[in-house]
């Protein structure tokens, strides 16, 4: 059992190092994405990721890595060459275009950047000329932030409804778990999609956003709920709950003592497994145009792009988001894996 | 203890009193218009002399449990009185009960089960004294190593997860926990039911330990009747939700009258003749 | 004899009835459910229909009071309910036409794939996951393991992109939509090759979605299974591994499994919504979408409750196939109203 258990540490590890740093790199878009999200370079539609190069053309070495500006063809469409003739190279901790760190500090600082004429495109570029790197950065904002608050909503839910129907038990409990069943037996795509559509099409940005959150979370508070619910039950009947009424323990204080502990190494399980299934939630509403729309970037209208066959077709670059979302999902995956073995083994009950 | 002592005993006031206790369970199976009731208690008329060792047999499912439980306030009985120090407590409201639960104590029969493993050995007889506000800060540590040296748990055990003991020492510990109040009624529910002779031989002379230092009333609900020759002073048989027998341990013990009471001794006798019967011819 | 077995038949039917009436419960309390979610839209549907110039003034006031589009909610409800058992299943604004009629023939269209996909998915699944239990430990439980764990965190959404691109980059198959233009024209043979040729994308599509949870869940239950007792007497009586496996194991491992399949129609249904959409596939997701963008109640109730109409008629299906294959459900029963 060693080696596994240290086998399935390390990915634990691993996998934890590479959310937490993905997700600083998003909360921090604006220092880390070069360009801001909607600043459109309308000469340059659809160029294809820019390569930054160590070795010139002439054969030397560079330490400092750089780039070469990217020209249109003059006689293809939206097709380009490198224009070879000057070298740019990469610079960091650069002045550039103004973000506000958390919305309300401001800063000129961004991670990296190269001075014009030329552009770092490393996810290249959209239809209006827009860097998808820096589009994903922010996007990822909205959709891992909608992710997250939905989870957080969920369990908030699941937790409430699980610990009143597990504690009290009787005609609260059955009624409880109807509902929870009824939640359960419909199909969650159509139910969000119904939800969605029955609600004003055409509102703003942020209220878009705190809609699809309440309407992801809402959904998925049954799991969770009959979760915490077996928990619930099997630790009140437990002695030591007995015990403590016996010392004349109040209902809170056995529920925040004795019961919710036991539900701390779920919870995290099923954190881990929802964020990720909220996040591609987001993600598929605002691909059908039903959640945030242009010009607020979000994995999900990114990714919309590709419902036109030309795109599909020729401009492969423009599934890096989906790359994004897969690697996210398989973070969190891991992570859930990795604290469900943990759970199973170290349980005493 | 000796008839004498025992008459004398008998003729002061009863610290716990029961009288015409039913209780009966209804269980119905879901969806489904059937039920059935369970005579847990019928009319059942109990007392409990302070300071004495009562014992109470019974096969399982005579009703020993829900006794203990209605006695220990942690159920309601259907009908019947309750008098315990002087009053009727049998239909008190939950607030009116609080000040008096901390006299009336309960050990369970699986220590595992009575302990939650997420707190320390110290926290776990801490709990009372916080729930209760008896003690504060410090204190409240230096009184539960002081308990655990009582029942003879070493104190720098503190931080110890009741994981890591063995069933006899956290027997222990849950008594430690339970006389942290102070209590006057110790009811111990088939707590030494589960433990190896050895331990179970412990165990009996710490109770009689606490007893004697604490002038603890104590109620031994068991089915093992070899414990009850040794510690009780009286007994009291069940059978189907009622006593059908009680009086002084030498009384009940020497002369049974009922036929339960009989069968239940003939039982250990048997049991005693064919492990005799085992080792001689082992022996032999 | 004769009376246990007829006892046994009865129990079951018992059973089964109480599940019937259990999943026209549920059916009920879906369609409450949906309704008072359309009670969220702010402004009525009737106000914005009374807009739409496609639809007479006439069709307005006959549907007003058809339906009740101006009563409160309970009103409509029934009248909903109403429509339902006349078989008409409310009235599509934008299609101007009963719903019915537009939800037969895509959810004929949904049915096939879904069903197709969870066949396919559940074929690939078992005999995969009794293998790697099998070998469990060694390269190929660990490679399987591996590939589901990758799978599983790619969702379907990028799935159906991926498999669309590389589609019409290999210019394999015909892409988009159910059947070719032209199809009529067609023989029948031409037709079946037709229609199987656009299958090909938004099945592999689900299938590939369904099997990482499927292999997982077979794995595990045959693993539970194969430690039993029974197993290790059978194999000392040296029965050959195959047989071991698929008539010894795999039966008393049925139980969750046919729960598992209950419970995996819903995840199907949600994907093939997403798939359908890219895909182009003539079925209930593209319609719930348009209903969505055109703001048609009726239609996205009917949507709603036909996706669960499917889910609860699959349990039902798990239902059966568990007191079937699971002797301890109905004797349960037996004994309960013995």
């Amino acid at each position: 059992m060693k080696p596994r258990k240290k086998k399935s540490k390390r990915k634990l590890i691993a996998a934890a190092i590479f959310l937490l740093a993905l997700h600083l790199a998003i909360l921090l878009a604006g220092f880390v994405a070069p360009c801001p999200p909607a600043e459109q370079n309308r000469d340059f539609p659809y160029v294809p990721p820019t390569r930054v190069h160590f070795v010139d053309a002439r054969g030397h070495l560079h330490l400092r890595p750089f780039v070469y500006p990217s020209a249109p063809r003059l006689d293809r469409l939206y097709e380009y060459t490198e224009a070879r003739d000057q070298e740019y190279p990469v610079h960091f901790f650069v002045a550039a275009s103004e973000y506000k760190i958390a919305g309300w500090l401001p800063s000129h600082t961004h991670l990296f950047g190269v001075d014009t004429p030329a552009q770092i495109f490393l996810a290249g570029t959209d239809n209006y000329g827009r860097d998808q790197f820096s589009r994903i950065l922010y996007g990822g904002q909205i959709s891992l932030a909608a992710g997250l608050l939905a989870t957080g909503i969920s369990l908030f839910f699941g937790v409430l409804v699980g610990c009143i129907s597990g504690f009290y038990a009787g005609w609260i409990d059955e009624s409880a778990m109807r509902v929870a069943e009824l939640f359960l037996v419909l199909p969650w795509l159509y139910v969000l999609l119904a939800v969605r559509a029955f609600l004003p099409l055409h509102i703003s940005a942020a209220q878009t956003f705190l809609l699809l959150v309440a309407v992801i979370g809402t959904i998925g508070w049954a799991r969770p709920a009959r979760l915490v619910r077996g928990i619930v039950l099997s630790a009140r009947s437990r002695k030591y709950v007995t015990a403590s009424r016996g010392f004349g323990a109040s209902d809170a204080y056995i529920l925040r003592c004795h019961v919710l502990p036991h539900t701390y190494g779920t919870l995290l399980t099923q954190a881990a497994l929802l964020v990720p299934q909220y996040v591609i939630a987001e993600v598929t509403l605002s691909f059908f145009g039903l959640g945030l729309s242009e010009p607020m970037p979000s994995w999900g209208n990114l990714l919309a792009n590709l419902q036109q066959y030309n795109v599909l077709v020729s401009y492969w670059w423009m599934f890096a988001p989906a790359l994004v979302l897969v690697l996210v999902s398989l973070g969190y995956l891991t992570v859930a894996n990795a604290f469900h073995q943990r759970l199973q083994s170290g349980s005493i009950e | 203890m000796g008839t004498e002592a025992a008459a004398r005993l008998a003729l002061q006031p009863a610290l716990m009193r029961a009288r015409g206790l039913s209780k009966r369970y209804v269980q119905r199976t879901p969806f489904s218009r059937r039920s059935f009731a369970i005579e847990a208690l019928v009319e059942v008329n109990f007392e409990i002399a302070p300071g004495c060792l009562t014992a109470l047999i019974g096969q399982s499912g005579s009703g020993k449990s829900t006794l203990a439980s209605c006695l220990a306030m942690m159920e309601k009985p259907d009908y019947g009185e309750i008098w315990f120090e002087g009053s009727e407590i049998s239909h008190w409201s939950h607030r009116k009960l609080a000040p008096l639960r901390p006299r009336i104590q309960m050990v369970f029969q699986d220590a595992a089960g009575a302990l939650d493993p997420r707190f320390s050995a110290a926290q776990i007889i801490e709990e009372p004294l916080q729930i209760q506000h008896r003690e504060r800060g410090q204190n409240l540590r230096v009184r539960a190593c002081q308990l655990m040296e009582e029942v003879g748990l070493p104190p720098d055990w503190a931080n110890r997860s009741p994981l890591e003991l063995s069933g006899g020492q956290r027997q222990r510990l849950a008594f430690a926990r339970a006389i942290a109040l102070k209590p006057s009624l110790l009811i111990l529910d088939e707590s030494l039911s589960g433990l190896d002779l050895s331990t179970q031989a412990q165990i009996l002379n710490l109770v009689l330990d606490l007893k004697a230092a604490h002038s603890l009333t104590c109620l031994l609900i068991t089915h093992d009747l070899s414990l009850v020759g040794q510690i009780a002073d009286f007994v009291a048989v069940m059978h189907q939700g009622r006593i059908v027998e009680c009086g002084s341990a030498p009384q009940v013990l020497g002369s049974p009258q009922h036929p339960q009471t009989c069968k239940l001794l003939a039982s250990v006798q048997v049991l005693e003749t064919a492990f005799r019967a085992a080792r001689a011819g082992g022996r032999g | 004899m004769k009376s246990s077995a007829g006892a046994k038949m009865w129990s079951s039917m018992k059973y089964l009835e109480r599940r019937v009436i259990h999943a026209v419960l549920l059916l009920v309390g879906a369609s409450i459910l949906s309704f008072l979610f359309s009670s969220l839209a702010p402004g009525s549907f009737f106000d914005e229909m009374k807009l739409n110039p496609q639809i007479s003034p006439e069709t307005v006031a006959a549907l007003r009071s058809q339906y009740g589009l101006d009563q409160p909610l309970p009103v409509k409800y029934f009248r909903w309910v109403k429509s339902v058992l006349h078989g008409e299943w409310g009235y599509s604004f934008a299609y101007n036409q009963p719903v019915r009629s537009l939800l037969m023939v895509r959810a004929r269209n949904t049915l096939l794939l879904t069903a197709l996909a969870m066949a396919l998915a559940w074929l690939i699944a078992v005999p995969v996951g009794v293998w790697v239990a099998s070998r469990r430990g060694r390269w190929e439980d660990q490679l399987t393991s591996a590939s589901t764990s990758l799978l599983l965190s790619v969702p379907e959404l990028v799935l159906a992109l991926a498999l669309l691109y590389l589609v019409i980059r290999t210019h394999a198959l015909p892409v988009g939509g159910m059947v070719s233009t032209g199809f009529d024209r067609l023989g029948s043979w031409g037709q079946m090759t037709d229609l199987v040729s656009h299958l090909i994308v938004p099945v592999t599509t689900l299938v590939l979605a369904s099997l990482p949870i499927l292999i997982r869940h077979v794995r595990a239950s045959m693993i539970e299974v194969l430690q039993a007792p029974f197993i290790q007497a059978a194999r000392g009586h040296g029965i050959s591994r195959s047989r071991l496996l698929f008539h010894y194991a795999l039966p008393a491992a049925a139980n969750p499994l046919i729960s598992l399949f209950g419970l995996s129609i819903a995840g199907l249904l949600s994907g093939s919504l997403l798939v359908e959409v890219i895909t182009g596939w003539p079925g209930l997701g593209p319609l719930l979408l348009e209903a969505c963008f055109s703001r048609d109640l009726y239609v996205v109730i009917g949507v709603v409750m036909a996706s669960t109409l499917f889910m609860i008629f699959g349990s039902l299906i798990a239902d059966v196939m568990l007191v079937a294959a699971d002797p301890r459900v109905r004797t349960d029963y037996a004994s309960e109203r013995a």
